[in-house]
This record gives C-alpha cells, structure tokens and sequence, in this order.
C-alpha cells in the first residue's frame, strides 16, 4: 500500500522557491507509519517526491488514501404547526365573476427548504393600481404612463400585459386629506375594475380608520361573493365592525401591523372573535431594502417558524407591500454613474426585496415594475422545480471564458 | 452549544475569578457577560493565559466555538473573515463575518481589464448610513489553462494589491505556479474535488493557505471530501455545493440551508465550515444579452446572501446590479441585539441655511430613516433634531415618557440649535402634538405640529412655512 500510495503521490513539479517556503516546517519529524484504525487505512506520508532533503519535507500527516465515504444526512424536520389557506375570489359558479380562484398559504415547510417539502401554491403576485394620478418613479411611470388615469385600464395592462396574479386597487382618492372621494364613488371604481378584468381583486384604503371602514362597507357589499382581499384591516379601527362587514359578503382581509410580532397577535385574537382562520392574511409591514428591510425580514422569518412550530395566532400567509421598495432612494434617485442608470438599478432595488421576504415565506406580494413582477415569477417557478441538475454548470465558471 | 443557550455563569465557571479588572471590566461576571455577548474575546483576560488556567483556557475556547468555522483569507488590513457563524437565523443572536463578494479576473483578461477590476475591488464604495459598503475579493481563474501564464498573472495582481485572492483551477500543477509567487499571501485555493483531493491537499499543508472543497450537486461527495480534508490534517475548509442558476436555484438553496442548519442545529462539524456560492455560473447558460445575464447574475447574488453564502463570486461589476446586493448584506448582517437607534444629532439635509425649517423626530431607526427620505424625496434643505427615545418611535416613546418636553430642551441645548437657525420655530411630528404646550414651556421656542406621517412633511412645509 505504501508502495502504491508512493506513486499517487502529488504529481507537483516544485520549484527551488519552494524550498525557502517550507522551510517553516523543518522542525518537524517524519516517521514512516502505518496503521489501522476500523476498516480505514490511513498512512503517514515520508517527504513529498522530488525534494531532496527530508527535513525540508511538509508536516507527516496521517492521511487517508482514499476519500473517506461519510454520509451527509439532511436534517429534516418535523413541524407541528401549518400555515391556514386563504382563498381569493371566486368563480360565477361559487358566487363571483372571477375567472380563476387563488389560494394562499397551506404551508407546512419552511419555504423553499426542498428537503422537507414543497410549497403547495406559488406566491401570488398584485400589481398595483391607483385611484388617481400618483407620483411614481420614473422607472415605474414609464411602463403606465397611459393609463395614469383609469383605473380600469391600468388592471387590464398590469393583467394582460405584464401577467399580474392579481390587481391590488388602492383608493387613494378617499383620504379625507387627498380627494376624499365617497364610498359610493370609490365603490363604482372598484365595479369598473371588476368588469374589465377577471382576476382576483385587492381593495385597498387611504389609512384612515373611520374613512377606510365606511368605504369598505361600501365596496363589500357591492362586491358581494367576489371574494376580496380587502388592505386592510388595523388595530386602530373598528375591528368589529370592519370584521362583521367582511364576513356577511363573504370575503376576506389583510390584518397589518407595524412590525411587531406581539401585535400581529393581538389583531389577530381580536379578529378571530368574529372572523374564521381562512379569512385573515398578514402584513407585519415591509420596509425597503436599506430602509429597514432587516427588520421586515427578521419578523416575517420569526413569524412564519412560529407559525409552523405551533403558534396558531401566526399560522396565515404572509403579505409584503414589497413596492414599499421605491422609497428607497438608492431605488428612484439618480446616483453617480458608477451606479448605473436607476432604470435598472429601481427594479433590482424591488427585486431584491421581494426575493429576499420571499424566503421568509411571503405568500402575496404586492408590487410595482412589470421586470420585478416577472423576475419574481421565474425566481418561484424554478424554486419549486425538481429538475436535476447540470453539474457542468457549476463547474465551468473557473474556466469560462468570457 | 447553540450561542443563545450559553449563559454568562457556564463561562465564568472556568474564568480566573480573580476580578482584576486588566479586561478592563468591573469583576469577572461583567467580562463573562460581554464574553457571551461575543462583544470581546478571551484575549482580554491577561490571567487566563498563565499556565495554571490552560485547561480551563482550552475548555472556554472550545464553548465559545463556533459550529461554523471562521476562516482568514488573505493577509493584513484587507484580510478578509468569512464564517464564524453561531446561528442559523439572524434573530436568533446576529450573524458576524458579512458575506464576502469576490469579482472574477481571468487569466487572460488584457492588462486593461485587470487594472479595472482590481480598481473596482480597491475602489468602489458606497456611503451608506455611516459605513462604506465595498467589494472584498479577487478570485482569479485559470482560463487559458497554462500554468505559466497564471503564475504570472498571479504575479502582477498580488504586486498590485493587497486584496485577498481566491485563486481558481481544478488543475493542481497550475494553482502550483501561483501558489509558489504568492502562497505566503494566504490565498483561498478552489478547489478540491473527487478527482484532485490528494494533490490539493497537499498544496494546503504545504502554503498553509485555506481550501475550497466543490461536489456540485452531491453532499453526500462534499462531506466526504471535507472529512477527508479533515483526516488530511487540514482545518480551514471552505464548502461549495455547486450554485445552479434557473431551474438549479431550489436545489442550490436547500444544499445551502441544510448544510447550514446540521452546522448550527446539530452540530455536524464535518460541515461546520463556511459556505461559498458562485452566482457567476449564469455566464455558463446561453447569453441572450449580457444586460440580462447580469439581471440574472444579481438577483441570483441576493438569495445567496440570505440562504447562508459566507463567500460569492461574482461577474459583473455594473453598479445598480453590484448596490442592492452590498446593501442586502449590510441590512442582513446588522446587530438586531443592537436598539433599533440612530444616534441623536442634528442632522442637516439639502443644503440648509440659517432661515431653513428646524424638525425633530426620534431616534427609532426606522422613523429617522423614514423621515429622512422623505425629507430628501422632496429635495428640501432643513435641519432634522434627533431626539433620543432610546430607539423607541414617535407614538410610543410619547406614552413611554421616552419622549418629553426636557428631553427635546436637553437636545436643543446639547446639539448648539440655535447656532445653527436665525429663528426659533421648532417643528414637532403630529404624534407628538400633545406635548407642544410643554416643549414651548420648557424651551422657550415656538412649537409647530408637523404631519401625522412624514410623508406629509414637503406639503406641510409648502403651507406652513414661510422662510
């Protein structure tokens, strides 16, 4: 064996420079050994080949001769708890006009750990949409530009033209501080949204919370059997009534919180008492990336372990305002040129937060620039894909030539 | 030992307890909390290093291990560290050792192109909430499959600068030709594999210099590889699983993460090594365009930064792909222990003059930074008086009595203010309206309640304020 090992011996072709190196290691003894231990035949090395004094020889080493098969067992887990599935919409047979109905959460995984399971949905992916003309970034505003002032219109781009799972309408107008629209107004908005395009729909209010809840009561109930996702619901409103009002037209709610998770809790117990499991989705408030997004994701990827070891008050899909992006201005601004122009660098700037809440275990996203919404869609599909892989790939980078 | 379950008495145990405060620390329980705290090392405690505490030195070295090793890449002030995890998730305790980002050359890239790379890897940096984000690394790749060639390229760029480098070829005899010019440089070598290991190995031992182990796609190969390694006599082993861009992006992932989580959960040690990805493999797929293979290349870049890459390499040095990824790792690698704070101060935006608005918020991060764009979303020149609240935000530091009229005074007072502004209007945010009464009291300045959110402030200012 030794004999053998002798031959295998690395083929190196040392220089005298070498010599000066290893000089380093002269203090150290070679022996000539041999031994045992298990089945393993492990050998100490004599001075490496083509050095011609012994002491100037690197350090003896026990080495194994061959690679010592061992096993890596993946570390699979076990989880208690799973994430409730919240439908949205719903088809005319279930009492809607949706073409399809999506579902959210089901999870009973941590996300993407491909070991222990697969996520029974793809995120869902809203674009959204305004009630009245907003700024936007330029790199956002390029892609809406003619539709700025039609709501309807700017549904059926983001749906047919750039593949949204759903339109996320914010009635912006309704702040008492903006336009202060009625809810009768912002209701026929919603009706024109409904009519022109057939996917699910997200309502969303202005963030006041008597003006949110009268138009809310508004929209529901003209919405009836639509199944809407209303954002959202808060701790500051009346969550009674804003709760009764979902359930009697049968639809469901996003419950947000200001990045705490003992809130999200408390919203949550408070919601229960008159809402069932499957209607609640929550956002525990996305921050951009360089604004906070650490924050974000720490609590969502704490949200969702809880949830999936047995906190049962946590067990929904997540949401992320992920467009919450663009008040980053590293995301909008002009920057020195080295940074590149912010026409790429602002939808990079929505893609890496939503990618990065994603493997927190995001379920909705709600988000701006049609590359970010097609990045993210990619990002998921091949994240659940099984397909063996190249090793070649992996492999060729160091010689590629470029 | 997982980090968060080690408490300060399990590592006062075995500490001279002779409180002589040469640590610089009150008595010994102080030391063993900040010890725990991974605030300082062992090397404060002058005594611990006498013989008599050896055992008890080797038995607190080996409690504060941590499951994943921290190796050294390179030499000197730009040395780079990389692992040294001792969790899986960052909420658990923090993660240290921010993931490094090493910028590819070639071996037969012109002299041109090498001097741009290199430059950008000196040079590139970004100002960013008071640090300077940058690039770390260069991993030089053996492309013209000459070893010569690549012992000389070696030559010029460690002449050159003092960045760490990872010198790649699967080809023992080359990475041979500049280990012999810069081995003393503490370069990375990649890689070992199932069809090199004995020759790498060697050159390990013998340059004393870290090695990468890759088994695309095969744990089960990469384990044993890096026991193997481990039989060798090596320690500082670096794992690369293979990173499969596209469709290969799940299977990349969970590799990462179950190998990260038998390091941190269970203390597997054959793992136990930093892990590296190589986002530049989507150069090895069909390029449809070089713009969206360096899409690609970024984004595929951020999931590894947060799916526990401890090194990347990567292509593309175009700035928005390079930013957003050098912010990433900066948020990820934050102190959540830390108070979500900024420091107090009086901050100035635009380019203010003595007429311009005075607002104050408090110092909870995420309002500062809140109010910070959106003062400069709107481009307006004002000074901004950060209020310490102890990391606490508007609503609830006026209820926590965080937030209190002497408070604001202490600030106006500390920060010089009034040297700053000709005037004395001082704008409070909305939340804060109820103590306007008191903080006119307590500093005789005129108070005006701002905007309930800080995206009110460009309109609130427009109406309110005539400068």
């Amino acid at each position: 064996m030794s004999e053998e090992n002798s031959e295998k011996k690395p083929g190196m072709k040392l220089s005298p420079k070498i010599l000066e190196l290893l000089s380093k290691y002269s203090e150290i003894e070679l022996e000539d050994v041999e031994m045992e231990i298990g089945d393993l035949e492990i050998w100490v090395q004599p001075a490496v080949t083509g050095i011609q004094v012994p002491t100037r020889a690197p350090p003896a080493k026990a080495k194994p001769s061959e690679i010592l098969k061992t096993e890596f067992r993946r570390p699979v887990r076990q989880y208690p708890g799973s994430i409730v599935e919240v439908r949205l919409g719903a088809t005319r047979a279930e009492g809607g006009t949706r073409g399809k109905v999506l579902a959210l959460g089901g999870e009973k995984v941590p996300p993407f750990y491909l070991s222990e399971g697969t996520m029974p949905h793809p995120p869902v992916i809203a674009l959204d949409v305004f009630d009245m003309e907003i700024r936007l970034a330029k790199a956002v505003r390029m892609h809406v530009e003619d539709v700025l002032e039609d709501p309807a219109e700017w549904a059926r781009l983001a749906v047919e033209k750039f593949g949204a799972d759903m339109v996320n309408l914010h009635l912006v107008s309704i702040d008492p501080l903006i336009k202060d629209t009625s809810p009768a107004i912002a209701a026929k908005t919603v009706e024109n949204v409904l009519q022109t395009v057939d996917v699910p729909l997200t309502i969303g209010g202005c963030g006041d919370p008597q003006k949110d809840l009268r138009v809310f009561e508004k929209v529901a109930e003209v919405t009836k059997g639509e199944r809407i996702l209303f954002n959202s619901v808060t701790l500051d409103m009346d969550i009674r009534k804003t709760a009764e009002v979902i359930r009697k037209f049968g639809h469901a709610t996003i419950a947000f919180t200001s990045m705490d998770m003992n809130r999200a809790r408390e919203l949550n117990r408070k919601l229960y008492e008159h809402l069932p499991r499957e209607d609640i989705v929550i956002d525990t408030t996305t921050a951009a990336l360089g604004y906070g997004l650490d924050y974000a994701f720490s609590i969502m990827e704490r949200t969702r372990l809880a949830a999936l070891m047995g906190d049962k008050e946590l067990q929904h899909p997540m949401a992320s305002g992920t467009t919450n992006a663009w008040a980053a201005r590293e995301a909008w601004m002009s920057l020195a040129p080295q940074w590149g122009p912010r026409e790429l660098r602002g939808p990079m700037w929505e893609t890496v937060t939503a990618l990065t809440l994603l493997l927190t275990g995001v379920d909705y996203f709600m988000m701006m620039h049609p590359a970010a919404v097609k990045t993210l869609r990619d990002v998921t599909t091949n994240l659940s894909s099984s397909l063996r892989e190249d090793n070649e790939i992996a492999e060729n980078w160091v010689t590629l030539k470029l | 030992m997982a980090a968060k379950e080690l408490s300060p008495i399990d590592v006062y145990a075995s500490l001279p307890k002779t409180n002589c405060k040469l640590c610089g620390e009150e008595n010994c329980m102080a030391f063993a909390t900040k010890i725990v705290n991974r605030v300082v090392d062992l090397e404060l405690c002058p005594p611990l290093s006498e013989k008599q505490h050896a055992s008890n030195r080797m038995k607190l070295q080996e409690m504060l291990r941590p499951p994943v090793r921290e190796i050294t890449v390179g030499t000197g002030e730009r040395a780079v560290r990389i692992g040294g995890k001792l969790v899986m998730y960052r909420h658990q305790f923090a993660y240290f050792n921010p993931t490094a980002v090493a910028v590819d050359i070639s071996d037969e890239s012109s002299n041109d192109e090498i001097e741009q790379r290199i430059a950008a890897v000196e040079s590139l940096s970004y100002d960013y909430i008071g640090q300077t984000l940058k690039l770390d690394m260069i991993a030089l790749r053996c492309t013209s499959n000459d070893a010569k060639n690549f012992g000389a390229v070696a030559k010029k760029i460690s002449e050159r600068t003092q960045s760490p480098i990872m010198l790649c070829s699967l080809n023992p005899d080359i990475l041979e030709a500049a280990l012999i010019i810069m081995g003393k440089a503490r370069p990375l070598l990649y890689a070992a594999t199932r069809g090199n290991w004995r020759e790498m190995a060697e050159l390990a031992l013998m340059y004393g210099c870290p090695i990468a182990v890759s088994a695309p796609g095969d744990l089960t190969m990469l384990n044993s590889l890096s026991s193997t390694l481990l039989a060798c006599g090596l320690e500082d082993i670096v794992l690369d699983p293979g990173t499969f861009p596209r469709e290969g992006i799940g299977q990349t992932l969970d590799s990462l993460t179950m190998l990260r989580r038998a390091a941190c959960e269970d203390g597997n040690k054959v793992v136990g090594f930093p892990l590296m990805a190589t986002p530049m493999t989507v150069w090895s797929q069909g390029i449809e365009s070089p713009e969206v293979t360096r899409w690609e290349e970024a984004y595929l870049t951020s999931t590894l930064i947060t799916r526990y890459a401890d090194l990347v390499v990567v292509h593309s040095l175009d700035g928005w792909a390079v930013l957003p990824n050098l912010v990433l790792r900066q948020n990820l690698y934050t102190d959540p222990r830390k108070p979500v704070a900024v420091d107090p101060a009086l901050k100035s935006f635009g380019n203010p003059d003595q007429a311009s608005p005075l607002l104050c918020t408090t110092n909870f991060a995420l309002t500062y930074y809140t109010v910070a764009s959106d003062v400069e979303a709107a481009g307006i020149s004002c000074y901004v008086l950060v209020i310490d609240t102890e990391g606490i935000s508007v609503e609830s530091a006026v209820a926590g009595r965080k937030l209190t009229a002497d408070k604001v005074a202490e600030s106006v007072k500390t920060f010089k203010v009034s040297e700053k502004v000709n005037h004395s209007t001082l704008i409070i945010p909305g939340r804060a309206a109820r103590l306007s009464g008191e903080i006119e009291e307590a500093t005789g300045w005129k108070v005006l309640v701002g905007p309930m959110d800080s995206s009110g402030i460009p309109k609130f200012l427009q109406e309110k304020w005539k400068s």
